[in-house]
């Protein structure tokens, strides 16, 4: 197979993901219409997560911290100034954008376990500071984002971002463009560089990359796309928290990750829809089953870290493109 | 009170604090110099601790004392040995690699809240403290078993500094931590040695639990703060270095008793963990410790 016709292969599968998707919003039944709205949104988070985790090979535990700060760049200024929905965008992505950049120069110092404590703390500061400025953030209980300001009115158009079918394909849209951007990046030389980063940053610093640059560009692109997920999930459900500070957002990108395949650009699509379902499918069950017993999430996410981590490092679709499709990216 | 009392009063409460956060950092501490694993999973060792101690003394009649002694010498060994488990059937199976353990303890981390939230309940339950007493200070009178705590506590860290440094086992240990390889040349079982330092830094963490239930009570996300302190602790004292530890346990559990004293709790931890950080950042061997190998 030529270079052309993997490319033309690669980029054919992912508009049909992208169509797929489309097509669901007129087929799905209420529920799992908004499921999968959700799960998209969520899913923009895991890909920044990926582009770290995947292609440069550093295990962050914070990446809380840039969904947090996008959610909260767009919703205080939308909840406490009145501002609209583009603006509140704007505001969550600079959030994002200046927070990595600076976490970026600090935590790209350390390396290996130092780093993941590192931003493990950082993002620890972050949720105790939604606590200490209660009086704006309202700490756990959080901020709900009334309707009327969750639309987008540009050049005569009018879209209510609250029902459900607007809200459908914006979170489409904001992952068909992500989902675009890390298949280039990656595709890119620069992508190309990242991995080799990941595979032997000695050898890559030998060649004449400069590593820090490549880690601190790939750390903003991160938690830029990161904190557009956060602020896309401010504006799209309305609800605005402390608990998406906590490290737990940060543990489940990473679950999300591992689970759909690292290093492959639709895992984390795939690991966060499965996790979804399996999350929200299991507690009825295991109700059902267990009449009586207090089983939460909990559990069921700790055990799939484990097994994850034991007899399935590579994922869903990292294990099918080792085994059988070998040109999937 | 004036400005004295209180600085006693807080200064006596981060010494109780000090003394449980010096046991369960050093648990954390030894796993971490010997095995080099990140043991994420050390504060729901802790929990679990607490929980088990409370189960032990509500099975337990007669006075409060029988019931607390039981479970300080029980809750240790089944906590102790459910840290065996996890070593044997996790860490060793991912050949202890630091990357892999650190996400495998935060799966174990969850699926230990899970059990204690399955079997325990969501509500926090005290145990009562072994025995009644109040000293007389200048001030005000102060409870007798918090003072107690504080000197079980430092007689502990002298007997795991006496079995490091003067014992058999001890030699084992630190050869082990210098380098894994030789000593494995010289017919140590390393892998014997990191099963036992995997159960005792987890018994570590429940004797500390077991000491602190009767002033707090029992709860299944009581392992989330000690976490945070006993990395907090690790890394200012230098990461695997005892003498670092102690040190930086006693600093910060002083620091935290007398700032939350006087300042907002959450403003206090907001800068602790800020300057943790910074420290990681840019002093990676902590401030007592020396530069790695």
């Amino acid at each position: 197979m030529t270079r052309e016709e993997t490319s033309i292969r690669t980029w054919l599968l992912h508009a049909l993901v992208v169509a797929a998707l489309f097509a669901l919003n007129f087929v799905l039944p209420d529920y799992h219409h908004g499921v999968l709205a959700r799960v998209m949104v969520l899913a923009v988070f895991a890909m920044g997560y990926n582009l770290l985790f995947g292609y440069v090979g550093l295990l962050s535990l914070g990446h809380a911290m840039f969904f947090a700060a996008g959610l909260y760049g767009a919703g205080l200024p939308m909840v406490h100034l009145g501002w609209g929905a583009g603006a509140g965008f704007a505001t969550g992505l600079a959030a994002g954008l200046a927070l990595s950049l600076a976490i970026g120069f600090l935590a790209l110092r350390t390396t290996g376990v130092a780093f993941m404590i590192v931003t493990m703390m950082f993002s620890q500061v972050v949720y105790l500071l939604t606590f200490y400025f209660g009086s704006w953030t309202r700490g756990d209980e959080g901020l709900v984002i009334q309707q009327a300001e969750r639309r987008l009115s540009f050049a005569g158009f009018d879209l209510d971002l609250t029902s459900p079918a607007t809200r459908y394909m914006a979170a489409l849209i904001l992952f068909a463009v992500v989902l675009a951007l890390t298949l280039a990046i990656v595709r890119s030389s620069f992508g190309r560089v990242l991995v080799a980063i990941r595979e032997n940053e000695e050898r890559t610093r030998m060649l004449g990359f400069d590593v820090f640059a490549g880690k601190l560009a790939a750390t903003v692109v991160s938690g830029t796309i990161c904190a557009a997920a956060g602020a896309a999930y401010a504006i799209l459900f309305g609800y605005v928290g402390a608990s998406f500070a906590s490290v737990q957002y940060s543990i489940l990108p990473l679950l999300w990750v591992l689970l759909g395949g690292a290093a492959t650009t639709l895992g984390p699509l795939l690991g966060t829809l499965l996790m979804y379902y399996l999350i929200d499918g299991s507690g009825d069950l295991l109700k059902a089953w267990l009449p009586g017993w207090n089983v939460s999430h909990l559990g069921i996410v700790g055990l799939a870290l484990v097994v994850l981590v034991l007899f399935f490092p590579r994922g869903i679709l990292g294990t099918i493109r080792g085994r059988w499709v070998r040109w999937l990216p | 009170m004036g400005f004295g009392p209180h600085l006693l009063l807080a200064t006596l409460e981060g010494l109780v604090t000090s003394a449980v956060l010096a046991l369960t950092a050093l648990g954390l501490s030894l796993v971490f110099g010997v095995m080099r694993v990140v043991n994420v999973a050390h504060g729901e060792f802790y929990m679990l601790g607490a929980v088990v101690a409370w189960w032990i003394a509500s099975l337990v009649t007669g006075h409060p004392a029988l019931g607390f002694l039981a479970a300080l010498v029980v809750s240790p060994l089944i906590v102790g040995a459910m840290a065996l488990v996890c070593e044997r059937l996790v860490l060793r199976k991912l050949a202890y690699n630091p990357e892999s353990t650190i996400v495998a303890t935060i799966g174990i981390l969850y699926i230990i809240q899970q059990l204690a939230l399955t079997f325990y309940g969501a509500d926090a339950r005290p145990v009562p403290p072994p025995f009644n007493v109040r000293v007389q200070l200048p001030w005000f009178g102060y409870s007798g078993y918090k003072l107690s705590v504080i000197a079980a506590s430092a007689a502990l860290l002298l007997a795991t500094w006496f079995v490091l440094t003067r014992t058999r086992i001890g030699l084992v240990m630190r050869a082990t931590q210098y380098d894994g390889e030789t000593a494995r040349a010289f017919g140590i079982p390393v892998e014997t040695v990191y099963a036992g330092v995997f159960a005792l830094g987890a018994m570590l963490a429940a004797i500390a639990a077991v000491l602190i239930v009767p002033i707090s009570q029992a709860h299944y996300l009581m392992g989330r703060d000690p976490l945070l302190l006993s990395f907090i602790v690790v890394i200012i004292g230098g990461l695997g270095s005892l003498r670092g530890t102690v040190l930086a346990a006693v600093l910060i559990g002083l620091a935290d008793g007398i700032i939350s004293v006087f300042f907002s709790p959450t403003l206090a931890k907001i800068i602790a963990t800020l300057l943790v950080a910074m420290v990681l950042v840019f002093r990676p061997q902590g401030l007592f410790g020396t530069a790695a190998r």
